[in-house]
C-alpha cells in the first residue's frame, strides 16, 4: 500500500499537496472547498497590515498555445484585499471545522523589524501551523520595499526571517523569488536566518503579450499595463532548477523544500519530489481547472509509486538530486544515435528539415517510385542532440539509441583537448 | 417515410458541411504536423502551400493564409467546397497515419477564403503592366476563369465570350446545390473580376454566333474552356417519353431555382449512373422529397466513378444503390413510369446482360451515364479521346489556340483540375505571345 502522508518542516500532512498563498486561499469559502475536494493544506492569501491594499480590475495576461491551451499566466495582483481580522477568523474558523488539514499563514509587511513580528504573533494565534514569508511578489509590492524588494537583498531574507523566528515559536518557510541571478544566495540567507523549510518559486518576473490595437502590455488598465508575475506550466523547468541547486549544493542540501511553480499532474509533483522537495505547492492548475484535478494528482502519483514499490514519498524523495551534476561531470565519451522506427514513422519531414536546416544535416530524406517518402539517419553525421526526436510529432517514433563505443568514462577536465586538463577525476557533486 | 415541409427542403440545401468558427479552425489547424515538401501539396492538382496556409491560420494570419491559397489557386474558395479531398490533399496528409484521421484541409481552406472574402478586401494580386496583348477565353467556368484571372495579371486584356446569361460554368449550373449554398459561384466570380482587364461577353457560342477563326483574327491568343456540353444517352426505347431527363439538367435547373420546394419531386426516382453525378442528381433528389431513388449501376461499386465518400454519403441519404443492372426500356404511356431492367455480370472479363430482367416503378429517370464533348462545328481542333487535343502547354494544334478543362484530352473533370489548366495555359500562352513578338521584331 502506498501512503502519501508526509512531515514538511515538522508539520504532518496527510497529502503533499498544498494550495500555494494566492487567490484559490484567500478566504474562507474557496479554502472549505478546497478541503473538501481532498488538498492535504493550504497557504492562506498573503496577510499585510490594514489598510488593505486595493487591487485593479483586470489582473491576469495569458500565454497561450495555438489551440487555446494555457502556458502560462501572470497576474498584477496584490495581497489579500481584505481586512486582516476578518481573514484571521475565517483561519480560526477553518482550523476548528478542518482539524487535519494544514494552513499556513502567509505574510509580508513592511521592512521594520516590529511591523514583521506583531503581525507574526497575530497570525500565529489564529491556529496556524506554520508562517510562510513572503519575499516573493515582483508587481506592486516591491515598489512598496516589500516582496522582491526584500527577497532581491539576501541581508534583507536573512534579517527578516530572524525577525520572525525570534517573535513565534512555530515552524517558518521563507518563500524565494525567481528573479534573482543566484537562486543560492536567498536560499542560504534564508537558512542564516533560521527558517525550517524554503518554498519556492514566486512567480516570474513577465509581460504576457502585448495588446496590438492599444499598444500596451496585457493586462491592461485604464490604457496602462505594468509588468506581473508569471506562473504554471512553463515555469516548471525554472522551478525544478531552482528546487535541484539548493537540494544538491553542500551548505542548503539539508533544508526542507515545499516546491511550487507550474505543478499541473502527479508528474509534475513526482519529479520536485525526486529532486528533493517535501512537499508540493499549487496555485495555477487549481485556477484553470478547479480544485478536482487534486483528485488525479494524488491517484496518480499514487499508481507511480505502486508500479515502482515505493510505500512512502520518502522512498524517493531526492533520488534524482545525486544524477544531477555540473557540466564538468558528464561523460564526454558517451555517445547515442538517433534511429527512427519505420513502422511509426508517417513521413511528415520534420525531423529532416529540423536536422537539416539547424543541426547536422544527419537525416536523409528519400522517395520511392511509389512516392513513400523515407527518413533515414546518417549515423556518421549524427551527434545524438536529440532534436529530431523532440519534434517528431509521434511519441516514440525517433529513439536515441546508446552506442556502446567500449571507451571509458571521460570528462572535460579528463578530456586530452582541454588545455587546462587537470587529469584527476572530478568527484564533486557527484554524490548527496 | 415523413413528408419534407417547404422550409425543411429549402433547409436541405444549405451548406453540407458546416463551415469551421475561428476556434475550430484554429484547433484543426494545430493538428496539421507542418509536413516539409508535404505530400499534401503534391496530391493538390494546383499545387496549394497547403502547410504554409494551415500555420498562418494557427498564427491567426488569415489574410495571409488565404493569399497563399488564391495565389495558386483563385477558385479556392469552390475548390474547398467542391473538391473530393478524400482522394486529393486529404488522402496524402500524414496524420492518416497515426490518427487515423487526415487534417480537414477542405473545410479550413474554406475557412481561410471565406474569412477573407467576408472581410470585403481589396483584391490581393496587382496585375503586371500591360502587355498590350489582347487574349480571348471561351466559356466562363472554372477552367476560362482561371486562365482570364491569370492573363490579367500578366498584363494582357482578356475578354470572355460564354453561351450562358450566368458565368461559373459547372460551378454556377453543376455542383451541388449544398455545396455552393447562399450563391457562392457568382460571389465568386465578382471578387476573380475585381483584378481588372476581364470582360465577360454573354449569350456568345462558339460554333453558333461565334467563330474561332474571327476569334484568332481579332486575339493574340484563344483559350478553349468549353467543358462537356452534351450527354451521352441510353438508346433505349422510352427514352423520349416525358419524365426522362439528363442528370446535369435536373441539377442546373435545381441550381437556378430558389426555392427548391417549389420543384416536383418524383415519388419514384431512378438515376442511372456510377459517377459524381449520379450521386448528386440522386441525394438532391432524396432531399428534394422524392420517396423513392434508386441509383442503378451496370458494375460493381469497386468500380463506380464516385469516391467511396460520396457512394457513402448516397446511402446515408436513403438512396437505394442497385448494382449488376442496366437499363433496356422504359415503360409508361404520357410519361414514364416503369423502368425495366436487366441484371448483367462478369462473362470471362466482359459485361454481360444475363438476360434476367426486372421491372421498377419509375416515374422520373436521371440519366447519368457521361458527358462528352461538343464542338462539332471546329473541325479545325485535333482531338484525342474524343476531347480536344492538347500538348503539355495546353496548346492545341492550331497556333495560338490554347485549350483546357474537361473539354482536354488530359486530367480528370475536376474543378480543381479545371483552375489548373486555365492557370497553366496562361503562362505557356504568356510565353507564347512573348516569343512571336520577339520574332515580329
Ligand atoms: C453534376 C456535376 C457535378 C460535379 N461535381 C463536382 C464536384 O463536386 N467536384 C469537382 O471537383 N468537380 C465536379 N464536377 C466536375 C466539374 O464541375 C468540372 O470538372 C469543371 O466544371 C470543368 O470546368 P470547365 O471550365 O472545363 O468546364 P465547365 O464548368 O463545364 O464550363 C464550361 C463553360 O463553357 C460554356 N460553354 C460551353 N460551350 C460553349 C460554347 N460553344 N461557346 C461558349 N461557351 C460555351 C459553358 O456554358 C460553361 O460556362 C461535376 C460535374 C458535374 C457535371
Ligand atoms: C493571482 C495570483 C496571486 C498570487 N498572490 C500571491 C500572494 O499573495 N502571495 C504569494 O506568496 N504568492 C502569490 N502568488 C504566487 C503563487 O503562490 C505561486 O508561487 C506561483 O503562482 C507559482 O506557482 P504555480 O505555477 O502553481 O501557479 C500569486 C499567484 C497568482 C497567480
Ligand atoms: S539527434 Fe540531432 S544530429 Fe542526430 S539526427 Fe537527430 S537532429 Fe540530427
Amino acid at each position: 500500500m502506498t501512503n502519501l502522508h508526509c512531515n514538511i518542516a515538522g508539520i504532518d500532512s496527510i497529502n503533499p499537496f498544498w494550495l500555494a498563498s494566492a487567490p484559490p486561499t484567500d478566504k474562507y469559502i474557496n479554502v472549505k472547498r478546497a478541503f473538501d475536494a481532498g488538498w492535504g493544506g493550504v497557504v492562506w492569501k498573503t496577510l499585510g497590515i490594514d489598510p488593505p491594499v486595493i487591487n485593479t480590475s483586470s489582473r491576469y495576461g495569458v500565454h497561450h498555445d495555438r489551440s487555446r491551451g494555457i502556458l502560462g499566466i501572470n497576474n498584477i495582483e496584490l495581497i489579500s484585499d481584505r481586512p486582516l481580522a476578518i481573514n484571521l477568523a475565517e483561519i480560526e474558523q477553518i482550523r476548528r471545522e478542518y482539524p487535519d488539514r494544514v494552513v499556513i499563514g502567509s505574510m509580508m509587511a513592511p521592512i521594520e523589524k516590529s511591523a514583521w513580528q506583531e503581525l507574526a504573533v497575530k497570525i500565529a494565534n489564529s491556529g496556524v501551523h506554520g508562517l510562510e514569508l513572503n519575499f516573493g511578489c515582483p508587481h506592486g509590492m516591491c515598489e512598496r520595499g516589500m516582496g522582491s524588494a526584500i527577497g532581491q537583498v539576501p541581508e534583507m531574507v536573512e534579517q527578516v526571517t530572524r525577525w520572525v523566528r525570534q517573535a513565534v515559536d512555530l515552524p517558518v518557510f521563507t518563500k524565494l523569488t525567481p528573479n534573482i541571478t543566484n537562486i543560492l544566495w536567498s536560499a542560504e540567507a534564508a537558512q542564516r536566518g533560521g527558517c525550517h523549510g524554503l518554498a519556492l518559486i514566486n512567480t516570474v518576473n513577465s509581460i504576457t503579450s502585448v495588446d496590438l490595437d492599444l499598444m500596451a502590455p496585457t493586462p491592461t488598465v485604464d490604457g496602462k499595463g505594468t509588468h506581473g508575475g508569471y506562473c504554471g506550466s512553463a515555469v516548471k523547468p525554472i522551478a525544478l532548477n531552482m528546487v535541484a541547486e539548493i537540494a544538491r549544493n553542500a551548505e542548503t542540501k539539508q533544508m526542507t523544500i515545499s516546491a511550487i511553480g507550474g505543478i499541473e499532474t502527479w508528474r509534475d509533483a513526482a519529479e520536485f519530489i525526486a529532486l528533493g522537495a517535501s512537499g508540493l505547492q499549487v496555485c495555477t492548475a487549481a485556477m484553470l481547472y478547479g480544485f478536482r484535478i487534486v483528485e488525479d494528482m494524488k491517484a496518480g502519483l499514487q499508481n507511480f509509486m505502486a508500479e515502482k514499490g515505493y510505500a512512502h514519498l520518502d522512498d524517493f524523495r531526492g533520488k534524482a538530486v545525486a544524477n544531477t551534476v555540473d557540466w564538468n561531470d558528464l561523460n564526454l565519451n558517451f555517445d547515442s544515435k538517433a534511429f527512427i522506427k519505420q513502422a511509426q514513422c508517417i513521413g511528415c519531414g520534420r525531423c529532416h528539415i529540423a536536422c537539416e536546416d539547424t543541426s547536422h544535416q544527419a537525416i536523409r530524406f528519400d522517395t520511392n517510385s511509389q512516392g513513400l517518402r523515407r527518413f533515414t539517419v546518417l549515423d556518421d553525421h549524427c551527434v545524438g542532440c536529440n532534436l529530431c526526436a523532440h519534434v517528431c510529432p509521434v511519441p516514440d517514433c525517433i529513439e536515441m539509441r546508446t552506442v556502446d563505443n567500449g571507451q571509458p568514462r571521460l570528462t572535460w577536465p579528463q578530456h586530452p583537448k582541454n588545455p587546462l586538463r587537470t587529469d584527476v577525476p572530478v568527484s564533486k557533486n557527484t554524490e548527496v | 417515410m415523413t413528408k419534407f415541409s417547404k422550409s425543411q427542403i429549402n433547409q436541405n440545401f444549405d451548406d453540407l458541411h458546416k463551415p469551421l468558427n475561428r476556434l475550430q479552425a484554429i484547433t484543426e489547424a494545430s493538428r496539421c504536423t507542418y509536413c516539409y515538401e508535404a505530400p499534401c501539396i503534391t496530391a493538390c492538382p494546383t499545387s496549394i502551400d497547403i502547410p504554409t496556409f494551415i500555420h498562418q491560420i494557427r498564427s491567426e494570419n488569415i489574410k495571409g493564409a488565404a493569399q497563399t491559397i488564391l495565389s495558386e489557386n483563385i477558385l479556392g474558395g469552390t475548390c474547398a467546397r467542391a473538391c473530393p479531398t478524400e482522394i486529393l490533399c486529404e488522402q496524402a496528409c500524414v496524420r492518416n497515419h497515426d490518427q487515423g484521421k487526415p487534417v480537414e484541409i477542405g473545410l479550413l481552406q474554406r475557412f481561410a477564403v471565406d474569412t477573407f472574402l467576408d472581410a470585403d478586401q481589396p483584391h490581393p494580386f496587382k496585375r503586371a503592366e500591360p502587355s498590350g496583348k489582347r487574349v480571348a477565353a471561351v466559356g466562363a467556368g472554372p477552367a476560362g476563369l482561371a486562365f482570364a484571372h491569370r492573363a490579367a495579371l500578366l498584363g494582357h486584356q482578356v475578354v470572355i465570350f460564354e453561351a450562358e446569361a450566368k458565368p461559373g460554368g459547372l460551378n454556377e449550373y453543376g455542383l451541388a446545390a449544398y455545396k455552393m449554398a447562399n450563391n457562392f459561384a457568382q460571389r465568386e466570380v465578382d471578387f476573380l473580376m475585381q483584378v481588372g482587364g476581364i470582360e465577360i461577353q454573354h449569350s456568345q457560342r462558339l460554333g453558333d454566333n461565334l467563330s474561332l477563326a474571327q476569334l484568332r483574327q481579332d486575339f493574340d491568343g484563344v483559350f478553349i474552356g468549353v467543358g462537356l456540353a452534351a450527354n451521352h444517352q441510353l438508346g433505349i426505347p422510352g427514352e423520349n417519353l416525358p419524365g426522362v431527363e439528363d442528370a446535369t439538367n435536373f441539377i442546373a435547373t435545381l441550381r437556378q431555382t430558389a426555392d427548391k420546394s417549389s420543384l416536383p419531386a418524383g415519388e419514384n426516382l431512378v438515376v442511372i449512373g456510377g459517377g459524381n453525378t449520379a450521386i448528386d442528381a440522386a441525394v438532391q433528389a432524396k432531399r428534394l422529397g422524392s420517396a423513392n431513388v434508386t441509383l442503378v449501376y451496370r458494375r460493381g461499386e469497386e468500380y463506380m466513378g464516385a469516391t467511396a465518400w460520396e457512394i457513402d454519403l448516397a446511402r446515408k441519404n436513403g438512396v437505394v444503390i442497385l448494382l449488376w443492372a442496366k437499363p433496356i426500356a422504359i415503360h409508361g404511356g404520357d410519361a414514364a413510369a416503369a423502368i425495366v431492367l436487366e441484371k448483367t455480370a462478369l462473362l470471362e472479363g466482359t459485361l454481360q446482360g444475363t438476360g434476367n430482367t426486372l421491372t421498377i416503378p419509375a416515374d422520373k429517370v436521371l440519366k447519368a451515364v457521361g458527358q462528352k464533348y461538343a464542338l462539332a462545328d471546329e473541325p479545325s481542333l485535333d482531338l484525342a479521346k474524343g476531347k480536344i487535343w492538347v500538348n503539355e502547354r495546353f496548346e492545341t494544334n492550331l497556333p495560338g489556340v490554347f485549350a483546357g478543362g474537361d473539354c482536354v484530352h488530359l486530367g480528370e473533370d475536376l474543378t480543381v483540375q479545371a483552375v489548373e489548366h486555365g492557370k497553366r495555359a496562361a503562362h505557356a500562352m504568356g510565353r507564347y505571345l512573348f516569343t512571336i513578338s520577339a520574332l515580329e521584331i
